[in-house]
């Protein structure tokens, strides 16, 4: 038994680690959070030129070969770094649809453009409040429906899209964002270092993902791999903002001590790092899972997802308060990580949508 | 990443299932029957007679001390199989996994190869004798005094919450030698032979009705200086190596209460209504399954990290923190889905033989024993993210000269 990444693994997240550290800084996180810009083209340009983007395509299709464990070691960077950039939206959710269910020719099209960064995808499935249910559909293969929020909806150069067709079942399709009958809106979010938008369909041309069938079980099988790959990326951020809760605290005095040696704070810091460590454990069972397709990777994936959820939020919401009053500036980057939790917790169906995920799935196993 | 066994572990993997399935009935259920008592005991002292006989004992054990000589991923297998199956195998995880480590870290040779075998196979029963009635988490500020009288220590004093003291053979002792200078420095460790007039054993009735714990009292009890662990006034490092063991010992063994609810939800219907099919239990099943899943993957990193020769860290506190808390509040909530019959607590009238209502009774214990949460939460804060002690009032002081309230 080994439950630890491999040297190269580490390796890759070293590097990812001090590449991160040097270009994804707060200043460039900040740069997109207090601008109308969407993302941060020049950190994007180099995560692509670094092969991020091409990790966890075939070489067959220009891509590097490599596998998802090297691909959640990078993702748990990005999510130290609360990287600005389209990265999960294109390379989790686009990407892993067309490896999928693509078919050849449509392979052939899309994977080396997203493995080079010249083409953005992203996943349209929400239609706005509540679980998500599908009301978008396909007829003559144009696409009618509103879809919110979509990630990275603003930039993508394509989204794969779930939709009803006339018979009323779903299906996935590949939408291009950049042609006729695509009306795009920026929607105002918690986590503005990070873009949505609103997509209006009219008559738009789509053509159906190759191989998927039903297209709300290809969507659940999506959002599993999704899933382990946005816990590594929740990790990262709540390791990031608990370190950041220590050391602030071991430096600041009152009452004649560090902040640090109070039972008070200590004991809240205990309790974020025992939510971490089990947010930790599970997402390496996930990861497990998901490298050599287990069988129970639908619970270990939906497991990773609620105590990854669980943990950035217990982990953000109390580095606030360790920090007092600094805490709730804008200057302080407190709020930077209390966003991306957010923002995460949401991103393919929020919390009670995956504990419901967890309960069925263990119920259901023998 | 990889869970496969090597064409070696797999080979014992069949070994252990093959001698388990002939000597051990398979479990139905997730259920500890009967956890008290003398027939506990006795069925307990004769399984540890079996597989110490079959080598199935103290794996990562050197072989001359009654070991087998194989390494933590053994064990592991062993813990794993043996989980599936009816029997007392963690009986005696305070001995064996307490008191074997220290001694076999500071006794002499002779004593090792003499007592530990007998402990392996628990033909000698063992238990650890550290908390007194005035040093629970502070506890060295214990004050049990053991005097040198020419090649013996003479001890005085009262241990209270040593759990099989009973039925114990020895124990090890954490002592006073020297008042005089500061606390965690006038401390001694021995090995005590509990058979012996001046040691007396007194069991402490639980607020659950049980009697899992006693109060030990020494008057003028007598150690040979050879019993001796480590050095004079070096008890306390001692202590830690045991308090340490400890904790890696019972991360294996804690109760999380998780594998009952589990059985009770998949079975259990209430006014006609299976309770899975109840929103409130399905999200509490999903919240207490993801911490439950955490600590399994977790405890399988901290063997990753063993058997790659590191040191399990203080992590391993991290399972006693969340498994106790989780086994109490499962069991509340099981006793609340029951309605007014959740006060009930009949094997014949409640669910599960009443687990739930005894759980609910026995669980504070369980929060308090080999280290409160608070002591926990200490241990993470401070020696895995490194945060700064709390000031102590007694730092720099004589032990004689430390205030100690009513007493």
């Amino acid at each position: 038994m080994n439950f630890e990444f491999s040297e190269d693994q580490l390796l890759i997240r070293d590097q990812a680690r001090h590449f991160l550290g040097q270009e994804s800084t707060a200043a460039v996180v900040r740069s997109i959070l207090d601008t109308p810009e969407p993302y941060h083209q020049p950190l994007w340009q180099q995560i692509v030129e670094l092969g991020w983007t091409a990790m966890a395509i075939p070489e067959s299709y220009g891509g590097l070969g490599l596998g998802y464990l090297e691909l959640c070691v990078v993702a748990e960077e990005l999510g130290r770094a609360l990287a600005p950039v389209p990265f999960s939206s294109s390379v989790y959710l686009a990407t892993e649809a067309i490896k999928s269910w693509g078919s050849e020719q449509q392979k052939q099209h899309y994977l080396p453009k997203l493995a080079a960064g010249e083409l953005i995808g992203t996943l349209a499935s929400s239609e706005g409040q509540g679980l998500m249910e599908v009301q978008a559909t396909v007829a003559e293969n144009t696409l009618q429906g509103v879809k919110l929020p979509v990630p990275d909806g603003d930039v993508a150069d394509f989204a794969v899209v779930i939709a009803r067709d006339s018979s009323g079942d779903t299906g996935l399709y590949l939408a291009d964002l950049e042609g006729a009958g695509v009306q795009r809106r920026v929607l105002n979010s918690m986590d503005p270092s990070r873009s949505q938008a609103q997509l209006n369909f009219t008559k738009t041309p789509v053509e159906r993902l190759g191989g998927c069938g039903d297209g709300t079980v290809a969507l659940a099988e999506l959002l599993d791999k999704a899933a382990v790959l946005f816990a590594f990326e929740q990790i990262g951020g709540s390791q990031a903002a608990m370190d950041m809760g220590i050391s602030y605290t071991r430096e600041r005095y009152a009452f004649g001590r560090p902040v640090a040696s109070f039972q008070a704070i200590k004991h809240k810091f205990a309790d974020m790092f025992v939510a971490l460590e089990l947010a930790r454990a599970n997402a390496y069972y996930g990861a497990w899972a998901l490298s050599c397709d287990a069988p129970d990777l639908p619970l270990a994936a939906a497991t990773a997802r609620v105590s990854a959820t669980d943990a950035y939020y217990q982990i953000t919401r109390e580095n606030i308060q360790a920090h007092g009053g600094m805490g709730f500036t804008w200057e302080f980057d407190c709020h930077l990580y209390y966003r991306r939790a957010q923002l995460l917790s949401g991103v393919i169906g929020s919390q009670p949508q995956w504990k419901e995920a967890v309960a069925s799935r263990l119920l259901s196993a023998a | 990443m990889d869970f496969e066994d090597t064409p070696e572990q797999a080979q014992f993997r069949a070994d252990v299932i093959a001698w388990l399935d002939a000597n051990a009935r398979r479990r139905t259920d997730n259920l500890l029957r009967g956890m008290e008592g003398e027939d506990a005991f006795r069925e307990a002292k004769e399984w540890y007679a079996k597989k110490a006989a079959a080598g199935f004992a103290c794996l990562t054990w050197p072989k001359e001390y009654g070991g087998a000589g194989l390494t933590p991923l053994h064990d592991v297998i062993w813990s794993q199989e043996v989980a599936k199956y009816e029997t007392r195998d963690s009986q005696f995880v305070i001995g064996i996994g307490n008191c074997g480590p220290a001694i076999m870290h500071f006794a002499e040779e002779a004593a090792k190869l003499e007592l530990l075998p007998r402990m392996a196979s628990a033909e000698d029963v063992w238990c650890q004798l550290f908390s007194e009635p005035g040093a629970g988490s502070d506890v060295a500020g214990l004050r049990t005094r053991a005097e040198r009288q020419g090649d013996n220590w003479i001890l005085n004093g009262q241990k209270i919450w040593t759990s099989g003291a009973q039925h114990s053979d020895y124990g090890v002792v954490l002592t006073r030698t020297d008042p005089t200078v500061s606390k965690y420095r006038g401390l001694t460790m021995f090995m005590i032979d509990m058979r012996q007039s001046g040691v007396e054993v007194r069991p402490i009735m639980q607020m659950d009705g049980g009697q899992h714990f006693n109060e030990v009292f020494f008057n003028d009890a007598v150690v040979p200086d050879n019993f001796r662990l480590g050095d004079v006034g070096g008890g306390w490092t001692g202590a830690l190596t045991v308090l340490m063991s400890e904790r890696l010992a019972i991360s294996g063994v804690q109760p999380t209460g998780f594998p009952q609810f589990l059985d009770l939800v998949k079975s259990l219907e209430l006014n006609g209504q299976a309770i899975a099919n109840d929103p409130l239990v399905r999200e509490r099943l999903a919240t207490w399954y993801s911490q439950y899943a955490g600590l399994q993957a977790a405890n399988k990193r901290m063997l990753t990290a063993v058997a790659k020769g590191g040191v399990a860290g203080a992590e391993a506190s991290l399972g006693k923190l969340v498994g106790a808390v989780m086994n109490q509040e499962i069991a509340n909530f099981a006793c609340q889905l029951f309605g007014q019959a959740g006060i009930i607590q009949e094997e014949g009238i409640s669910p599960e033989q009443a687990h739930f209502q005894k759980t609910v009774l026995f669980a504070p214990g369980v929060r308090l024993a080999g280290g409160t949460d608070e002591v926990m939460r200490n241990i993470l804060a401070e020696q895995v993210l490194g945060l700064p002690q709390e000031p102590r009032a007694d730092k720099g002081m004589a032990f004689q000269d430390i205030p100690s309230g009513k007493s």
